[in-house]
């Protein structure tokens, strides 16, 4: 167990709080910086969509997770944010002014759609953005003189400074920087005013408007915020696929990157990391496992999606805080070896908070 | 003359959209959670009349009462199982358990082998079959689902009405801590009434089934089957219906006057216009939080 002694204010702003945070952190970056000449082409691949979906993830996590919005329309700002950039690197924009473009109209995107958070909440809400996102992909599949329709958007591969990242590696490297960009701002947000004032608008509206947070302002910026991060996620998966249709934005997807940040732990940055890896695992894990199946079971389309929706379950009744839950018990099991009690991290009884009170 | 025949076929569907969204607005009323995998159900009911359709050879109306009662204890069970032990936890935990059960319903049934991804026809003693009224031709079709729809309705208001179950499920929906301290049995009661919102989306399947066939992605419509629950309020079992009548008939008008895409977007479309004049809907309660 380790005991951090602080002797400086400035402690409680650094970003790595002791050594071996320094180590492990250092480690992981390590690795992942030495990955591409370990493994194969596929892999890495793999590796680059995980690097995207960590970004989705971080901004939907800012949104669902640390201001308590929940959208069901995040595959809609990927789709604009993906369409952006495809339309305009294919139109000779450079990849950073297309991928910053593809940012602020996502951003655009997020604010209007964020507009009825301010009068509707909760399961309102979800509802609200999911119709603007079936909304979104309808104006894409019909705009076919810009989209190409259901006919689909073909993308060049990423070019920068006369440079081409058409090569696995680089592209890798390329999303590999844009995830760690992306925990930054992350991190540096949350502990700033405005990240504190998400928190207090996720634990109690009331409270926080007594408190003097603007509602109307910081819910709209962090659904800006987080549009913005699905839309350079959105750009960037533009370039890994490389085919933009319509299909590959639809409400499941959407609620696919809710159950990401979900399964990963609501609430806790580690979880967005850990949902999107969990996301890119999962149908890898269960190819693996076809062989040892009976051929009815592994021929079956449903398999995938029964497993995810069987691990959803599993993670919201036994585990609600997702993966990185999982790992703090496992470590404090570790840490206070043998006086971990399973009472610890019991969750209180929580009584059903009704919005009808009247 | 060929409006009304659109309103009419807009009327049919709509029915289908009222009875997702009655099983939506009954599991919120009575519980504040909403139910996602609504349309998941009315794909079990489906399936459980096509195999007593089929395999076991039934006449209709039995079809009818085999995928009540199937989907019913289905979702009886789901409630008793997987819902039980996280009441009280957030909205959003409660809304991923019932995406999670609906993923988990489609890919087990896609599991079976003689179902699979395949579209089956439920046979149906009327299929085909039309009525001229003047120049109106409507199909037997649409005049079941609402006639089905009239009857369901008027059998859940008498349970509402009349019954003491139905009394006791008015009190729990306005009050279940209160309700509790009247002896009311609160946590059966809810496990009761997923049964009877399960069992209504089974015959919105049943109904669904001429018009859509049977496939393991037709829980889809209840995507759709949420802008009627909340144009009706989301608490008012009337609005629900309401609501699914608007829908459907303005899906109907739209995909045949305007030009095409608007048919899928236009219920979306109804509804954030919805949310952004009248959020409460058409029929529902204003909630404020009292602090």
């Amino acid at each position: 167990m380790r005991f951090i002694f602080k002797t400086r204010y400035e402690q409680d702003i650094e970003l790595f709080q002791h050594g071996g945070q320094v180590f492990w952190y250092g480690l992981l970056m390590a690795v992942l910086l030495v990955a591409p000449l370990f493994v194969s082409a596929y892999v890495l691949t793999q590796l680059s969509q995980a690097c995207i979906y960590a970004i989705v993830a971080l901004g939907l996590m800012l949104l669902a997770g640390f201001t308590g919005q929940l959208s069901l329309g995040h595959a809609a700002f990927m789709a604009v944010g993906a369409y952006t950039q495809g339309v305009l690197v294919t139109a000779g924009v450079p990849f950073f002014v297309g991928i910053a473009a593809a940012a602020l109209f996502a951003a655009v995107v997020g604010i209007i759609v964020g507009l009825p958070a301010l009068r509707v909440k909760g399961l309102y809400l979800g509802i609200a953005t999911l119709a603007f996102g079936t909304i979104i992909e309808e104006i894409i599949a019909r705009a076919e003189h810009v989209t190409g329709g259901n006919a689909g958007l073909m993308v060049p591969p990423v070019s920068l400074f006369g440079w081409r990242f058409a090569d696995g590696p680089s592209f890798y490297y390329l999303c590999l920087a844009f995830a760690l960009a992306a925990t930054l701002i992350v991190i540096n947000l949350l502990r700033s005013p405005t990240g504190r004032a998400f928190v207090a608008i996720r634990d109690s509206e009331i409270s926080a408007q007594s408190m003097g947070v603007n509602l109307a302002f910081y819910k709209t910026l962090s659904f800006a915020i987080s549009a913005a991060f699905a839309g350079v996620a959105g750009a960037l998966y533009a370039h890994n696929i490389r085919f933009l249709s319509p299909d590959q934005f639809t409400v499941v997807q959407s609620i696919e990157l809710v159950m990401m940040v979900v399964i990963g732990g609501l609430g806790s940055v580690h979880g967005a990391i850990y949902g999107a890896a969990f996301l890119i695992a999962l149908p890898q894990v269960i190819n693996a496992a076809k062989p040892m199946l009976p051929t009815f079971l592994a021929e079956a389309t449903g398999l995938q999606p029964t497993v995810f929706g069987a691990v959803l379950i599993l993670v919201v009744l036994f585990e609600p805080l997702g993966i990185y839950g999982a790992w703090l018990k496992t470590r404090a099991y570790f840490d206070l070896f043998p006086f971990y009690r399973k009472g610890m991290f019991r969750r209180q009884k929580a009584f059903q908070k009704s919005d009808r009170l009247k | 003359m060929q409006f009304i025949q659109l309103v009419i076929s807009g009327l049919a569907q709509g029915c289908i959209y009222g009875l997702i969204a009655l099983g939506f607005v009954l599991i919120y009323k009575a519980t504040e959670t909403v139910n996602f995998a609504q349309g998941e159900l009315l794909m079990i009911g489906g399936f459980a009349g096509l195999f007593a359709a089929t395999t076991l050879g039934m006449p209709y109306w039995a079809v009818i009462i085999v995928a009540m009662v199937v989907t019913a204890l289905i979702g009886f069970l789901n409630e008793r199982i997987i819902l039980r032990p996280i009441l009280g936890q957030s909205a959003v935990a409660i809304v991923m358990v019932t995406i999670g059960f609906g993923y988990m319903a489609r890919g087990l049934v896609t599991m079976i082998p003689v179902i699979g991804t395949d579209t089956h026809s439920l046979p149906v003693p009327f299929r085909g079959e039309v009525f001229r009224f003047g120049g109106l031709v409507i199909s037997a079709e649409h005049i079941v689902i609402i006639a089905v729809t009239v009857v369901l309705c008027g059998l859940l208001a008498a349970l509402f009405r009349y019954t003491k179950i139905g009394i006791a499920m008015q009190a729990m929906s306005q009050n279940q801590l209160a309700a509790y301290y009247m002896g009311i049995p609160v946590k059966r009661l809810s496990s009761l009434i997923w049964a009877i919102s399960a069992a209504v989306a089974a015959i919105a399947g049943i109904l669904l089934a001429p018009l859509t066939f049977i496939h393991a992605n037709m829980g889809f419509i209840g995507i759709k089957a949420f802008p009627a629950a909340v144009i009706g309020g989301f608490t008012s079992l009337p609005g629900a219906i309401v609501g699914g009548l608007i829908i459907g008939v303005v899906e109907s008008l739209a995909g045949f006057y305007l030009m095409e895409g608007f048919k899928d977007a236009a219920p979306f479309l109804v509804v954030l216009a919805m949310l952004v004049l009248k959020p409460n809907g058409l029929f529902g309660e204003r909630l404020a939080k009292k602090v």
